[in-house]
Parts: structure tokens; sequence; C-alpha cells
């Protein structure tokens, strides 16, 4: 028990914090906090497995959190049939010239020796490859964004249940972790940090421009949700039940009839809210329980041994034989993967696509933090780094309001300097997690809740 | 004739924007090259302390034009500069005396220290949103243009004008000066070349006398004047907004790296070659071509290879071909 007493208080301090919240704001916005902790927990996991385990430096999380909203819309959004008639088979024909250059290219490098002409020929194919690939997609992407531009204009998914995406989430953002691993991983750390950042740039920007495919910056509004919504609630008789009985009593002490039902359909609606969020978090924690346990089984497991002998010595372990490269990638991949799986839970969340939203701040440097200060290599540590650093996050501004107006209550309400500093209150939060992410750097470099494991 | 023309729409449209928007990102990649080679951590903090640089430029702009001072024709944050530049060296060393140099004496491994400039990336990002705010600022004053389209169309009778915009001018004479000083120091004075000792070996340098902490100071000294110049030649040229100069930490980064990353003279023709190959993928030849070729075969589209949405994109992908071919950049650096 006294091993875990470190991790039962820390979590029982951040669930005060949360109640805390909703207590003196509202039960509506602790929630939402608490759905967005148990999201970047989720991310935290995944970028815990690659630096954590492996030592890899992967800056390119704000990519595969983008391909997994990009798989949300793919999978769960109906297909639009018009689009498919009037293009499909144009970007049908893209996708398979694209797999036959990628073939052609491995043929040439596997079956010819490297010399000039080996080059030229792999030159000759990637250039005709994209000549090619313009000329057939150019109509079809433009047959298929004239498509109903306000509503549609992309080809739309698959139709299926939204929580499939989340699968597909985490299948895209690994096969993207492929590409980037064979691509990235020889480099020196700090390199491999630059590289993966830019190549996530690009993933990025070509969500955004490519409007065939998810509405680019337009967005993709109205996304299936894996939870009741909440005007159905709120005109369905069992949900009116349970919020009369919840609160009977406070409903009882209302005379007027007319006044008691206005409170009631107020009490409704908040509680259809709040009904909502809870199935969400319901589901959030489920995901987080259950790669929490994969995890930390793996990470007791002579796998995870593997793992730590090759991040804490690469020479020794490849001196007995292990792969290095291979077991590389496929960390990269695992790693990648659950951040996909967090990307798509976030757009189910949001109910919302929005390409443009996806900046290196957000969803790379800030869950690195989250990452550095909970505790590099100890999962329990990642989950509650996500959970203090998304609370600081959001409360910051909060905070920083208070106490800006604390210190300046002696000063009169025009003052310049008070104006200008209210004004500038949503900045502290960067203030407060960089100071943060430096104190923690300093005096406590292995996180709030260290890793326990130490090879002698 | 119509080869004239055909030249100077390249040259309007493509050669003179290339030559100064590879200025400002030389300046910068030069900076990032510097920490990397003396100081040997990838600096996440370079964009935005460019943007710290800059604000007091803004600031002061704006204070100068209040009490009326300026430089008549040319741009008044011109006479900032030095102010500015005293400004972002006292931040850099402070900086680097409570953050860089605990960790620069424990000898901590490169990883650590790209993470702790995170924080000093956060930290610098909220100091500039709480002074100045994250909105758009145009601080550009004096003369805009050395020579206009319709001038240059009188002077030449050419159907094509050619413009010259005087913060391009600017850019250019200004990164020349800064740089061929630069490069003076590196590589004549006994200073410079006690960091380029440093730069190579660290220990060696230490058993002949150089000192570090001076060697670190004159590197701050030099990172400053280079980070101020190229965030204030860039806010001249386009505009002060802190959130665009975090983003221009990317294509500084790539331009780095493509020219070797610890090679100065590598970083400078870096910048080049990203912003060269950043505006010839993204542009439309639908005009240039038109000159050149018979009236009936004119092109019907923009004959354009990229959308210039993928501007950054293209930079990042030569950046990704490089470390593939050669990973120690085109101008050979140290090795990765």
């Amino acid at each position: 028990m006294r091993k875990y007493s470190n991790i039962i208080a820390a979590y029982s301090i951040m669930l005060i914090l949360i109640l805390l919240v909703g207590i003196f704001q509202s039960w509506s916005i602790a929630l939402t906090i608490l759905n967005y902790c148990l999201i970047s927990a989720v991310m935290t996991i995944g970028a815990n497995i690659q630096w954590g385990y492996a030592g890899l430096i992967n800056f390119g999380i704000m990519g595969y959190t983008a391909l997994g909203g990009l798989a949300v819309v793919l999978v769960s959004v109906d297909p639009v049939q018009q689009a498919w008639q009037a293009g499909g088979l144009n970007i049908l024909i893209c996708f398979w010239i694209i797999v036959v250059m990628v073939v052609l290219i491995r043929y040439l490098l596997k079956h010819f020796d490297k010399s000039k002409y080996r080059t030229y020929g792999i030159t000759f194919v990637i250039i005709g490859g994209i000549l090619l690939l313009r000329s057939t997609a150019t109509p079809g992407i433009e047959a298929i964004e004239a498509v109903d531009p306000a509503k549609t204009g992309f080809l739309g998914g698959m139709g299926l249940p939204v929580l499939f995406s989340w699968i597909g989430g985490a299948f895209l953002a690994g096969g993207l972790a492929f590409i980037v691993g064979k691509i990235a991983l020889g480099l020196r750390a700090d390199y491999l940090a630059i590289a993966t950042l830019l190549i996530a740039e690009i993933v990025v920007s070509i969500i955004k421009h490519e409007e065939w495919l998810a509405r680019g910056v337009k967005n993709v509004i109205g996304l299936k949700r894996p939870a009741p919504y909440e005007i159905d609630l709120q005109t369905s008789q069992w949900f009116i039940n349970l919020v009369e009985t919840f609160h009977a009593k406070k409903l009882s002490m209302i005379n007027s009839l007319t006044e008691r039902q206005d409170a009631l359909s107020q009490m409704v609606i908040d509680a259809s809210s709040i009904y909502v969020k809870l199935c969400f978090t319901g589901l959030f924690l489920s995901v987080v329980i259950i790669l929490l346990i994969v995890t930390q089984k793996a990470l007791y497991s002579p796998w995870g041994r593997k793992m730590r002998a090759i991040r804490d010595n690469e020479e020794a372990a490849s001196a007995m034989g292990k792969n290095i490269v291979k077991e590389h990638l496929f960390i990269f991949i695992l790693g990648s993967a659950i951040v996909g799986i967090a990307g798509a839970m976030m757009v189910t969340n949001d109910g919302l696509f929005t390409p443009g939203s996806y900046r290196p701040m957000r969803y790379t440097f800030v869950i690195w933090v989250m990452v550095i200060v909970g505790g590099t290599g100890n999962n329990f540590g990642a989950i509650l780094g996500g959970f203090v650093v998304w609370f600081l996050w959001v409360e910051a501004a909060p905070m920083a309001l208070f106490l800006i107006n604390l210190f300046t209550s002696h000063l009169p309400e025009t003052n310049s300097v008070r104006v200008h500093l209210i004004e500038s209150a949503p900045y502290f939060r960067f203030l407060v997690i960089g100071i943060g992410l430096l104190t923690i750097m300093r005096y406590r470099p292995k996180g709030i809740l260290p890793e326990k494991i130490e090879i002698k | 004739m119509d080869f004239i023309n055909a030249i100077v729409v390249l040259t309007n449209f493509t050669i003179i924007p290339a030559l100064a928007y590879g200025s400002q990102l030389a300046l910068g990649a030069i900076f990032v090259t510097l920490i990397y080679a003396v100081l040997r951590f990838a600096n996440f903090a370079t964009g935005d302390m460019m943007s710290f640089g800059t604000m007091f430029a803004v600031l002061l702009t704006y204070y100068f034009q209040s009490i009326g001072l300026g430089l008549g024709f040319l741009p008044t944050a011109l006479l900032t500069i030095p102010f500015a530049i005293i400004m972002m060296i006292l931040y850099m060393l402070l900086i680097d005396k409570f953050v860089f140099s605990y960790y620069r004496i424990k000898k901590s491994p490169p990883v650590q220290f790209a993470m702790v400039s995170v924080g000093v990336m956060f930290v610098t990002q909220a100091i500039i949103r709480i002074i100045i705010g994250p909105s758009d600022r145009r601080f550009l004053d004096g003369e805009k243009f050395i020579l206009k389209a319709t001038e240059f169309k009188e002077m030449t009778g050419l159907s094509e004008g050619l413009t010259l915009k005087s913060t391009q001018a600017i850019t250019i004479v200004v990164t020349l000066i800064i740089v061929s000083i630069m490069f003076w120091f590196l590589n004549k004075t006994k200073t410079g070349t006690s960091m380029r000792a440093y730069s190579d070996n660290e220990d060696l340098a230490l058993l002949s006398g150089i000192d570090p902490k001076r060697v670190v100071l004159i590197t701050w000294v030099i990172a400053g004047i280079l980070a101020t110049v190229g965030g204030i030649l860039y806010g001249l040229d386009k505009s002060y907004r802190p959130f665009v100069y975090f983003n221009n930490m990317l294509p500084i980064f790539a331009a780095a790296i493509v020219g070797g990353i610890g090679n100065p003279f590598g970083a400078f023709l870096g910048g080049y070659v990203i912003a060269f190959a950043e505006i010839f993928i993204t542009y439309a030849y639908k005009r240039f071509i038109a000159y050149l070729v018979p009236e009936s075969m004119e092109p019907e589209s923009l004959m354009q290879l990229l959308s210039t949405d993928y501007k950054f994109a293209v930079s990042f992908s030569i950046l990704v071909i490089v470390l593939l071919i050669r990973p120690s950049g085109i101008f050979k650096g140290k090795t990765i």
C-alpha cells in the first residue's frame, strides 16, 4: 500500500480540484475539464510509450491527433453519393497510381544496383507519376468540390457507427507513423524532434487544403455521437421522471404549479447536458483504464524490459541480439496509434472537425509538457500530467483574473495598467505552463511521479 | 521584347520577394545554427526570441513617432534597432543565467536542453502577449516604394512593371552588411576563432585557455543581434504578429538543417534555398510562359506546381528529402 501512497495522494488532490471547480463554477464546466483531461491522458500515454519506454522524441503529436480526427470524418460520416458519382472514380484511379508508383520504386530499389541509371529511373517514375496524378485528380477534385459546396463538397465517409472511427484513427495514425519512422527514426534525438514536427505540419496542411477529403478549413460539423442528444433526452419521459425524483425535495418546496413546471424544465435542460457529458466521461474513462492496464502489463513484461534495455544502452542491447531499428519502429507506431485514438476521441467529443485548429502549441508542446511534468516512463505519472497540465491550461486564466483583481483592487477601474492586465489574463496560461515546466525540469527532472524501475 | 518582359515578370514576382524572404530566413537560420554549434542544442524558442526583439522595436517605433523622431524616407524602426538589440541581449543573458547555464554546467543531453527551450518558449510567448497582445501590427513608415510599376513601365517602355519595395531593398542590404560583419568576426578576429574552436572541440578549447563564459556571452550577443534584426526586417516587410513569428521557427529550422546545422555559411545559403524553393514551386507561371511561346500555344491552366496553400509544406518536404539523402545538410555541418 505504501508503494502507491504517492499515486493515491496525487490523484485525490486532482479529483478534489475538479470537484472544487464543480462547486464554485459549474458542474458542466467541471465535466468538460474532466473529459478533456481524460483525452489528454490518452495522448500522454501514447507519448509516454515513445519517450518513457523507448526514449524516442516525437514532436509530431499534432499530426497524429489530426489524423485521428480525420478518421472520425472518414468512418462515421454518411457517404456523399453525388460526389462519388462526380469524381469518385478519379480519386480511386489516383489511389491506384500511387500504389503502382510505390511498387515500381520498390522494385527498382530491390532489383537494380545503386547507379546513376537507377536514380534517373526513380526520378522519372516520381515526376511522371505526379504529372499523371495531377491530370487525373484535378477534374475529379473540381467536380467533387462543386457538389453542394455549402454543405458537402467532399466524398464523405463510410457511414459506420462513430466508435469504429476510434480504431480507424489508430490505424491511420499508425500508418503515418510507419512512414515517418522509416524516414526519420535514424536521426539523432533533437533532429528527430524537428523532423517529426515538420512532417506533422505537412500532414495538417494537407488535411487543411484538400477540401475533397474532409472539407478542409470549411470544417465538418454535426458528427455522429456515441451518446444521446440533449434534445432527445429533454423530450423523453424516463429522463424527465429521473430528474424529478432526483430533485424531488427541491421541487416540493415550490408551491405554484406553473413555477414548478418551469423549474423542472430548466432542471431537465441542465441535467441533459450533464448526462451527455457523463456518458462521454464513462467512455473515455474506460478507454483510459483499458490502455492503462495494457501498458502497465507491457511495462513489466519481457518486452517492456527489452525496451528499457534499448533505451538505456542501445549498443549493449544490440550486442544481445535485439533488433533496435525494428523495435523503435514498432514502438513509434504503437505510441502514435494511441495518440490517433485520442484525436478521434476529441473530435467525437466536440462533434466537429476543424483542421484549422491543429496548431503545434496546443497539440504538441502542451502534450509534451504533460509527459515531462507527470513523470516520464511512469504511466500513472503521464496520466496525472495530462490532468494537472490540462487543468492549469484551462483554469489559469480565471485564476490569473482573480489574482489581478486582488492585487490591483486599490487602483481605479479605469487605470490603464489594470485594464491592460485584465485584458491579457488569458495569456497567463502560457506563463504558468512555462514556469511549471522549467521548475519541474530543474528541481524534479523525473516528474511528479517518477519512474519506479531502475536498472542498476 | 517578349523575352525581356518574361524576365521582368519573373523578377518581380519571384526573385525579389524570394531574396527578401530568404534574407529574413537566413538571419534566423544563422541564429539557430550558432546556438547549435556553440551551446549545442536546438532552440525551440527561436521564433519567440525574434518576436521578443521585434516587440521592443514596435513599441519604440510608436514612441519615437509620438515624439516626432524619424529618419525621413527611411522607416523609423531602423532607429530603434540598437535599443531593441540591447533589450534582446539582456533578456537572453537573463534566460541563460537562470535557465540554460545550470544544464550546461551539468552537461545535460541535448534533448533535455531542447525541452528546457520549450519551457523558455512558453514563458517568452506569455511575456510578449501580456506586454503587446496577440494582434497584428504594422509599424512601417517612410517611403513605401523605391521603384513603382508605373514608373518602371514609363522608364523602359515595357508592358510589364517592376516594383521594388523599400522594405525589400532594406532587408537585402542590411542582411548583407550584418552577415559580412559576422563572418569577418568569426573568421578573422581572435574572439571569433576561439568561438569556432569551442564549437569544434570543447575540451581542447578549454585546455588552450579559452574562457567558456566569454564564448557563451559573445554567442548570445551575436545571437541577439541576428534575432532582433531578422525579426524587425520580417516585421517591416510583412507585419508583426506573435503567432506568425512562432510559426516562422519551422522554415528557419528547415533552412538551418538544409544548410548543414552548425555551419553558419550553410545556414545563410539554406535560408535562400528554402525561400526560392517555396516561391518557385508555388508560383503560377502562366504569364511568364505566355510571353515566351507563340499566342496559339498559350497555356490555359495556371501552370502552378503546387497551390500557395502548401508554401510551408514545400520547405518541410525539402528538409525531409535532405535528411533522407544527405543528413548532414547540403553544406556539410555537424554529423547527425
